[in-house]
């Protein structure tokens, strides 16, 4: 309908002219249920004067059937449109106040019918409806194009027993999730709830004059018992949720932007319980009950929690102290094979611990997979919006108040930050206008150019340091080796994690001085450019530390267990990465306020920087999945040291730190630090233990896989023997063969990958040109209304 | 725990449970919270369902509202009457619709209804204003506050009528993924 239309309309009363606009309306210019609250409003305001003083603002529902909605709607209308339009007749207004759109979302009969095909298209698209009854759902408003508008009270009825009839159809997951998202009162609700499921407290009696048979009433039980075990297990989940009270503190006073960092705070917990979980039960604590023959020589020194090594050594802490045989193996230690085992035994259930080890840790690290990428992908869902670069300013205006700020302060400085947000997008407006001329378009460009190359220089100069420093190191520890003074060597280790941990700790503050020099443009862009580089710097770092790990087991004697030793690296680098942690909290927050109030005499406050932070508990993730399989503990570490993480920052930030000035958008941000946790931290972790499992030679006297070539190999031998042992396993052994060993199966799993990304990508585009068609549709429909309401304002206006 | 309450029969916490976004536990916790607002009109008992409201005043006091500058608005929103009382199920309504777990439509229908500052169904320009000086606490000048205003209505109003209509509004949001945390109250 974007032509215009000729207007032939006899000037006759307003039922004929309502019925005149019947045809053109039946094919879906107007939303079909609307058509009937058209006629029956425009039918009775006939009955009754138009009452244009009536300003009251009414509330949220229509409860009084008969009278008041025409009333209602065009009181509403009065004041507005006698402003914009005084010139129209009251005819013209009294249709205007009637349309549909001043009526979505206002009035029940137009909520109750928009959910009743809401609901309708629902079931229609879970069962396919019969023939007879697809003319019911679909169009109500057809059926009864007899206008008896005797009563809108009976219209509605009729309407509401629909929805019932139809929520009743529906299955019970679905009905509940449709019962709480409709924009109805409560009360309206429990009703709809009660009438459509006949929860009275007493089971259900069907419609049909069949009894009740023993099926669907087992059926029943079960559906209800299945909902109040999920009801149980939800309020659970709420017990169980720590810190809700802090979180609404910190949120109530700072806002979303950094309640996200304690949010991300809370996921990575959960995570590392659930690695530790995992191990403890398949890995731990079988190990814990068969401890092994040789006892621990070394005695416990104050060290050992600083070093990880000594005492710990020999412990369930790293991947030396288990076992590389069947535990529990009533048959381990006879001479022969299986066949002179002793059936009288009691049963034992044998445990093949480097089986168990290797897949705990595999399966682990595959569900952690899953969870990320779909936590990445459910986030990603939420922030990526196909064109959301344009209308900035209005989502400014209706977004950014954060309804979760409730002190009185904070919401102060909200209001300023909203304020000059404003501001500095009009002005941003008005400057983008004009470009710039070549010469400062050079001048950006070398800044950025000097600014980026000054940054990689810093890596690459403290990647070399790294680098040296650690050579230095171990051959300093390899000649005290021969010396007695046993903790001056231990105490020597620490030296590499240190100097990492302050490379970590300064570099950043260098990035600032140098971003503030270099100025861009917007704030959001700044803080980009800040992660990208800080991730440089960390990724580096450790992809260094790796390989000085894994080309070291070349270099040492056949003594040492160099598994042992990159676990206690590992547990190293997290404690000091913890310590630094709390050093930069008390410098950068607590001693700043201090010199800022004492000192410089200012009212400000440090901020809490959200992406260092947030970079920093990448990091330390990133240390502990590189770490689990060389010490399985080290998730228990990493667990205390989160815990008592939060509420050291949070401490921190009540006392210190003030409302960030700058905007950050939450939701994003929150996207880009799963994603980074997801692709250098996570990927590089598997990267490396995938590395380690297939193509490194274990240590010949420790750890689970001492006897075998590459740790892969342990799972082939098992297979191997699986086959051997149960001839019908033979499918399994072949799947293993063909398809896992095959690299041909990848690339073909690869190519349909790709494939599907590509059309995935095709569609996009394409959806992104019918937004830009139905935009210019509904300009012209617009335009339409416009033309369509001057003409009737001429033919009432006479 | 569940079984020993007295204030609400098991049959009306089912009925909270499937109609709202909250469990068992919080609508119990948001009882005690409507309670301590008026200790003496609200009744611990509410198996007969009490009609008891309580007036606008005493719920934008609440701490959680105290400081919002759209608190009567968001009030008004969920109220039946004109003077902006709520009883219990309006209450729930209210903190259900601002919990965390709402979906976007749902908060996009009553955060249009909070904005629509003089209910005709429309954010027109007036309502952008108020909108605007609530926000900012009247600093922009006018001249600001009306330059704001156009550059909204152009952005957002896609039928050309000069003002936002319910579809334009939740167009806009759609747009916007911080909605669905700015719009949230943590009770």
């Amino acid at each position: 309908m974007s032509h215009t239309v000729a207007f032939t309309f006899p000037a006759t009363e307003n039922r004929e002219a309502a019925s005149q606009d019947i045809s053109p309306y039946d094919e879906g210019a107007v939303h079909d249920s609307f058509h009937q609250l058209i006629e029956e409003q425009s039918w009775l305001a006939e009955q009754e004067e138009v009452e244009m003083q009536n300003l009251a603002p009414r509330g949220r529902e229509n409860l009084a059937y008969t009278v008041s909605p025409p009333r209602r709607t065009e009181a509403w209308e009065a004041p507005g449109q006698m402003a914009e339009h005084p010139d129209f007749s009251s005819a013209t207004l009294r249709i205007l106040a009637s349309m549909p759109s001043r009526t979505i979302g206002r009035s029940r009969g137009a909520v109750i019918s928009q959910y009743c095909n809401r609901t309708a298209r629902l079931r229609r698209k879970s069962t396919r409806a019969p023939l007879q009854e697809v003319s019911r759902s679909a169009r109500p408003s057809i059926r009864q194009l007899d206008l008896d508008l005797d009563s809108g009270h009976e219209e509605e009825d009729n309407k509401r027993s629909l929805l019932v009839k139809e929520l009743r159809s529906l299955p019970a997951s679905q009905r509940i999730s449709m019962l709480r998202t409709m924009p109805l009162s409560l009360g309206e609700k429990c009703k709809l709830r009660q009438e459509s499921s006949g929860y009275s407290g007493t089971l259900m009696k069907p419609k049909t004059r069949a009894p009740l048979s023993h099926c669907s009433r087992l059926k029943y039980h079960i559906i209800i018992g299945f909902r109040n075990l999920w009801y149980s297990l939800l309020s659970l989940r709420h017990t169980l949720q720590p810190w809700h009270y802090s979180l609404k503190q910190i949120s109530g006073r700072f806002g979303s932007s950094i309640l996200s960092y304690f949010l991300f705070l809370k996921t990575l917990l959960m995570f590392n319980l659930f690695l530790f979980l995992l191990l403890l039960v398949f890995v731990v604590a079988v190990q814990a009950a068969y401890p092994p023959t040789t006892p621990n020589s070394k005695a416990f020194t104050g060290l050992e929690p600083l070093t990880g090594a000594g005492y710990f050594n020999h412990t369930l802490m790293y991947y030396g102290y288990y076992s590389n045989f069947t535990l529990n193996d009533p048959c381990a230690f006879s001479p022969n094979s299986s066949t002179t085992c002793r059936q009288g035994r009691p049963v034992h259930l044998p445990y093949n611990m480097p089986l168990a080890y290797v897949l705990a840790t595999g399966v682990s690290f595959f569900v952690t997979c899953l969870l990320l990428v779909y936590s990445m992908s459910h986030s990603f869902g939420e922030s990526y919006r196909v064109d959301s670069a344009s209308g900035d300013l209005a989502i400014k205006v209706f977004c950014a108040w954060d309804y979760k700020v409730i002190q009185k302060r904070s919401v102060r400085l909200q209001s300023e930050n909203i304020c000059t947000h404003l501001k500095e997008c009009l002005a941003e407006r008005q400057s983008r206008s004009r470009p710039l001329n070549l010469c400062k378009r050079l001048q950006r460009l070398a800044i950025l150019l000097i600014a980026w190359t000054l940054s990689l220089g810093i890596v690459l100069g403290c990647v070399l340091g790294v680098h040296y420093f650690s050579i230095y190191i171990y051959q300093v520890h390899h000649e005290k080796l021969l010396t007695s003074n046993y903790m001056r060597k231990e105490a020597l280790l620490l030296a590499l994690p240190l100097l990492v941990s302050l490379i970590n700790l300064l570099i950043p503050y260098i990035y600032n001085l140098l971003a503030a020099w270099e100025k861009q443009e917007s704030p959001v862009l700044e803080v980009y450019v800040a992660i990208c580089r800080n991730l440089i710097l960390k990724m580096v770092i450790l992809g260094l530390l790796c390989y000085h790990w894994l080309s070291r087991k070349e270099t040492t004697s056949e003594m040492e267990c160099w598994e042992n030793f990159v676990g206690q690296e590992l547990y190293r680098l997290v404690v000091m990465d913890f310590i630094f942690c709390l050093l930069d909290t008390f410098f950068a927050e607590l001693m700043w306020r201090v010199i800022l109030e004492k000192k410089l005499q200012s009212k400000r406050r440090p901020e809490f920087d959200i992406a260092r932070n947030v970079l920093e508990l990448i990091y330390g993730q990133t240390l502990t999945w590189l770490g689990v399989f060389f010490a399985p503990l080290l998730p228990v570490v990493q667990i205390f040291k989160l815990l008592l993480l939060f509420y050291i920052k949070k401490t921190s930030l009540m006392r210190n730190c003030q409302s960030p000035s700058k905007p950050w958008r939450a939701s994003h941000m929150s996207t880009i630090f799963i994603t980074l946790l997801c692709f250098p931290s996570f990927l590089g972790a598997s990267i490396f233990l995938s590395y380690t499992i297939w193509a490194v030679k274990p240590s010949k006297i420790c750890g689970p896989f001492r006897d075998h070539e590459t740790i892969y190999e342990s799972g082939k031998t098992w297979v191997l023997k699986l086959e051997k042992s149960n001839p019908n396993l033979t499918w399994f052994t072949w799947i293993h063969q063909h398809l896992i060993q095959n690299s041909f199966f990848l690339f073909l799993i690869a190519g349909i990958l790709l494939a599907v990304i590509y059309l995935n990508f095709q569609v996009v585009k394409g959806q992104r040109k019918i937004i830009t068609l139905l935009k210019e549709q509904i300009a012209n429909e617009g335009e339409d209304k416009m033309f369509l309401i001057q003409k009737l304002h001429t033919i009432y206006g006479k | 725990m569940g079984n020993k309450q007295t204030i609400f029969t098991d049959e009306q916490l089912d009925a909270y449970q499937d109609c709202t976004f909250f469990t068992r536990k919080e609508i119990l916790r948001l009882h005690g919270r409507y309670h301590e607002l008026a200790p003496n009109m609200v009744p611990m008992d509410y198996t007969k369902n009490p009609d008891v409201k309580l007036p606008m005043q005493l719920i934008v006091n609440m701490p959680e509202l105290k400081e919002n500058p759209f608190r009567e608005r968001i009030v008004h929103s969920f109220s039946d009457d004109d003077e902006g009382s709520l009883s219990f199920n309006d209450f729930v309504d209210m903190f259900s619709v601002l919990s965390e777990t709402a979906p976007r439509e749902l908060k996009a229908i009553y955060a249009f209804k909070v904005y629509d500052f003089n209910t005709d169904n429309f954010i027109c320009k007036s309502d952008l204003e108020k909108t605007l000086n609530n926000l900012t606490k009247e600093e922009l000048t006018e001249e600001e506050v009306s330059l704001v205003c156009e550059k909204v209505i152009d952005e957002a109003d896609m039928d050309g009528d000069g003002k936002l209509g319910f579809s334009d509004f939740e167009n806009m949001i759609s747009k916007a993924p911080d909605f669905l945390s700015t719009f949230h109250i943590r009770i």
